[in-house]
């Protein structure tokens, strides 16, 4: 079968195509819609078995989740943004250690650029950190066949195997052919060796012994999979390594009627890691004098190259300025690169003003947040530490609200922190489903330490900012903060509305005034998702 | 055969319908095809814009380059302006003359349709309006500039119009016409 498929929709499909048991992630642009896809299909499905499919709580619950999938012989998917690939190190560094049981791939999506994100990480650096295989399609078609050779290969050497794509590869559309069969699932099995899932210290030395010895075998695959292709040029002095999509901004201009002396390198194009080392030996006694190396996100292998090749090949890239430092690849910094002329083209219109993105017209974040303004206009230095969701918007105009946005979860201990060297007021303001993947912990420390701050939950009932998906806490948010210890006169649930200006600030007021720790929900339904149920009521 | 196409506009317009119907005929006339989406965050009534590129050939690159665009369709006037240096120097602008106000700085609009004037080859129509004329839901505007930009597509206008009615088949009949009203509508004001 032949489909118009997005990067991530391809890779949802190789992975249902090859047997998946069940899908953990946490919404995260540009992963999102690899996991909404396997909900899609799920929803549909007649025959066959099911597949889990429920949104984690975190990056971490998932790839826990999956290991303890991996761990029973079936087949789990994790997927996140590549700074979910943070949230979830701890249990993919270890996951690397205990190997796996039934195949585990790990997706992260990474952002360079940062289209929809705070910082460009590149997740190749955490396969080489846990020391295990790690995949970059540089195509949708790719994208879909090499997921299901990942699981397949984490099968084979018993490790995760890790797949990094990035924005373009996430949300580009090509046509991908697929199979036509219907997905068979692994029976359930136990591990062949459960001290292998018991990492004490004795045990563990002993995995980690043979990780390092797997090395080789990983090397080893990356040479003969077919995945990294090495071709002779008629100028073999040049030569171009490129990795994943890297290759397709190259072979977009070389392909043009110019002449160019880059026309004639050898090329060797990478969509597989550990690097493989016969190819960059066979590129190098084909006569290699000056390497370009391409690649989408920060120079990894600019780096590792070095440790490979001869110290007296010239190697150009991102480090010395043959490409951009920073953001995502294009064809004109391609063209750029090989000492291309730039196409004739029309001047760049200086009328132009930049548009960012706002909160929706009617959105609760906009009511909370002039209620908030207009409260902390009465102390002398508010300070309000904000957190990661469309509500971080309310940094920009017309609210300016926020003095500082890091990370999920950050809102509650910053402000805590800054409470702790004697700022008063010091409010957090985190949204409903950031609150549940990593707001509660900090809220414990608050408690536990009687901290002076508000932690204001914007509750949409929602992720929002990634397209409405479930939020972890629907419902129970008042619940999770008794539990915690948070006093329950000091749990206060507001709408916000414009109606409820006054008494929302009046709210605002007592809790500030309180001295400990005290939460607000301001609770109203996305204005998108509401938008959304109305429509499917009305048919 | 070979179109490089920015499609543009602002957060929630609606310009990825415009890229299924055009994908929908492309790849009824055997032809490769790759897109370019934004999504995320600056689908909040930010600038947003796709790169849509048709081809008899394979195609390599998902992203257009700086002076590669043979046309840019926008639903927004300052919006099309944006994209102008990916623009070749025989292409085409086909735009929405409406403009979308959500920030305070928004240029005077006769100054931005001024602009586009001075451009060589633009379509600029009140879409809307057009809309409105042809019996169609203001929802169907997008689909008036689609109709608009069909002589520079490189696709029949008979293939674009099945392709069209293949898109909306599965919301009913009277979705189908209106939209083929709308495209019909934006093809006959288009100068070309």
């Amino acid at each position: 079968m032949k489909h118009l498929l997005l990067g991530d929709e391809a890779i949802a499909q190789g992975a249902i195509d090859a047997g998946l048991s069940g899908v953990y992630a946490y919404p995260g642009t540009p992963s999102t819609e690899i996991t909404e896809n396997i909900q899609m299909y799920e929803a549909k499905r007649k025959e066959g078995s099911p597949i889990f499919c429920r949104w984690a709580t975190n990056e971490k619950t998932a790839m826990e989740a999956a290991l303890g999938m991996s761990y029973m012989g079936k087949r789990a998917l994790v997927c996140m943004k590549h700074v979910g690939m943070n949230v979830c190190a701890d249990a993919f560094m270890n996951s690397a250690i205990t190997g796996v049981n039934g195949g585990l791939v790990v997706l992260a999506a990474d952002d360079p650029s940062m289209h929809s994100s705070q910082n460009e990480q590149d997740s190749r650096f955490y396969g080489k950190f846990a020391m295990i295989p790690t995949f970059e399609p540089s195509n949708q078609q790719e994208a879909y066949d090499m997921t299901q050779s990942a699981f397949a290969l984490s099968e084979k050497l018993h490790t995760p195997v890790l797949m990094r794509v990035t924005t373009r590869m996430a949300h580009s559309r090509a046509v991908v052919s697929t199979s036509d069969q219907l997905p068979t699932q692994n029976q359930m099995s136990l591990p062949q060796n459960v001290q292998h899932f018991i990492l004490l210290p004795a045990f563990a030395k002993k995995n980690y012994a043979e990780l390092v010895a797997a090395q080789d075998d990983f090397i080893a695959d990356a040479e003969k999979s077919g995945r990294n292709r090495y071709v002779k040029g008629e100028n073999p002095q040049k030569a171009i390594l490129t990795c994943g999509i890297g290759y397709n901004y190259l072979m977009e201009v070389l392909h043009t009627d110019v002449e160019n002396e880059w026309k004639k390198a050898s090329i060797l194009k990478i969509t597989q890691y550990p690097l493989p080392v016969a190819l960059i030996n066979q590129m190098v006694s084909d006569g290699a004098k000056e390497l370009l190396v391409v690649e989408e996100g920060q120079p990894v292998v600019e780096e590792l190259i070095k440790g490979i090749i001869p110290s007296d090949i010239k190697v150009i890239g991102r480090l010395t300025g043959a490409l951009p430092r920073m953001g995502e690849l294009n064809p004109d910094s391609l063209r750029k690169a090989v000492g291309m002329e730039a196409l004739p083209t029309l001047e760049a219109d200086n009328i132009v003003v930049s548009r960012p993105p706002a909160l929706c017209q009617g959105c609760g974040h906009r009511d909370m947040y002039a209620a908030l303004n207009e409260v902390a206009r009465e102390y002398a230095s508010p300070r309000i530490f904000g957190d990661i969701g469309c509500y971080t918007l309310g940094a920009l105009s017309p609210f300016h609200a926020l003095h500082a946005t890091v990370e999920m979860g950050a809102s509650v201990t910053m402000a805590k922190g800054a409470a702790d060297a004697g700022q008063h007021p010091s409010i957090a303001v985190i949204g409903d489903s950031t609150f549940t993947h990593s707001g509660m912990t900090g809220l414990l420390d608050c408690v536990n330490s009687k901290a002076n701050v508000v932690v204001l939950i914007s509750d949409n009932l929602t992720t929002g900012m990634t397209g409405g998906q479930d939020s972890a806490g629907t419902g129970r948010l008042e619940q999770i903060c008794y539990g915690l210890g948070v006093e329950k006169e000091h749990v206060r649930v507001v709408v916000p509305l414009p109606k409820n200006m006054d008494e929302i600030k009046q709210v605002l007021r007592e809790e500030i005034d309180y001295n400990g720790t005290s939460v607000v929900i301001a609770r109203r339904e996305c204005i998108q998702t509401l938008k959304r149920h109305l429509k499917q009521a009305k048919k | 055969m070979n179109k490089n196409i920015i499609l543009a506009g602002v957060g929630g317009q609606g310009i990825l319908s415009i890229a299924t119907v055009i994908g929908e005929a492309a790849l009824a006339e055997g032809l490769y095809l790759k897109q370019a989406e934004v999504h995320g965050m600056s689908q909040r009534g930010g600038d947003v814009q796709s790169n849509l590129r048709i081809s008899s050939d394979p195609i390599m690159s998902d992203l257009i380059e700086k002076g590669g665009a043979d046309l840019i369709i926008s639903l927004e006037p300052m919006e099309a302006l944006r994209y102008v240096s990916y623009l070749n120097k025989d292409g085409w602008i086909v735009t929405s003359s409406v403009p979308f106000v959500n920030v305070p700085n928004y240029p005077d609009i006769e100054e931005v349709l001024a602009h586009i004037k001075a451009l060589p080859n633009h379509v600029l129509l009140d879409v809307e309006a057009i809309a409105k004329e042809a019996g169609a839901p203001q929802q169907a505007a997008n689909m008036v500039l689609l109709g608009a930009a069909i002589p520079m597509l490189g696709i029949d206008h008979d293939k674009m119009i099945a392709g069209v009615r293949r898109v909306f088949a599965r919301k009913g009949e009277e979705v189908v016409e209106k939209n083929v009203a709308a495209v019909e509508a934006g093809y006959s004001n288009s100068k070309k």
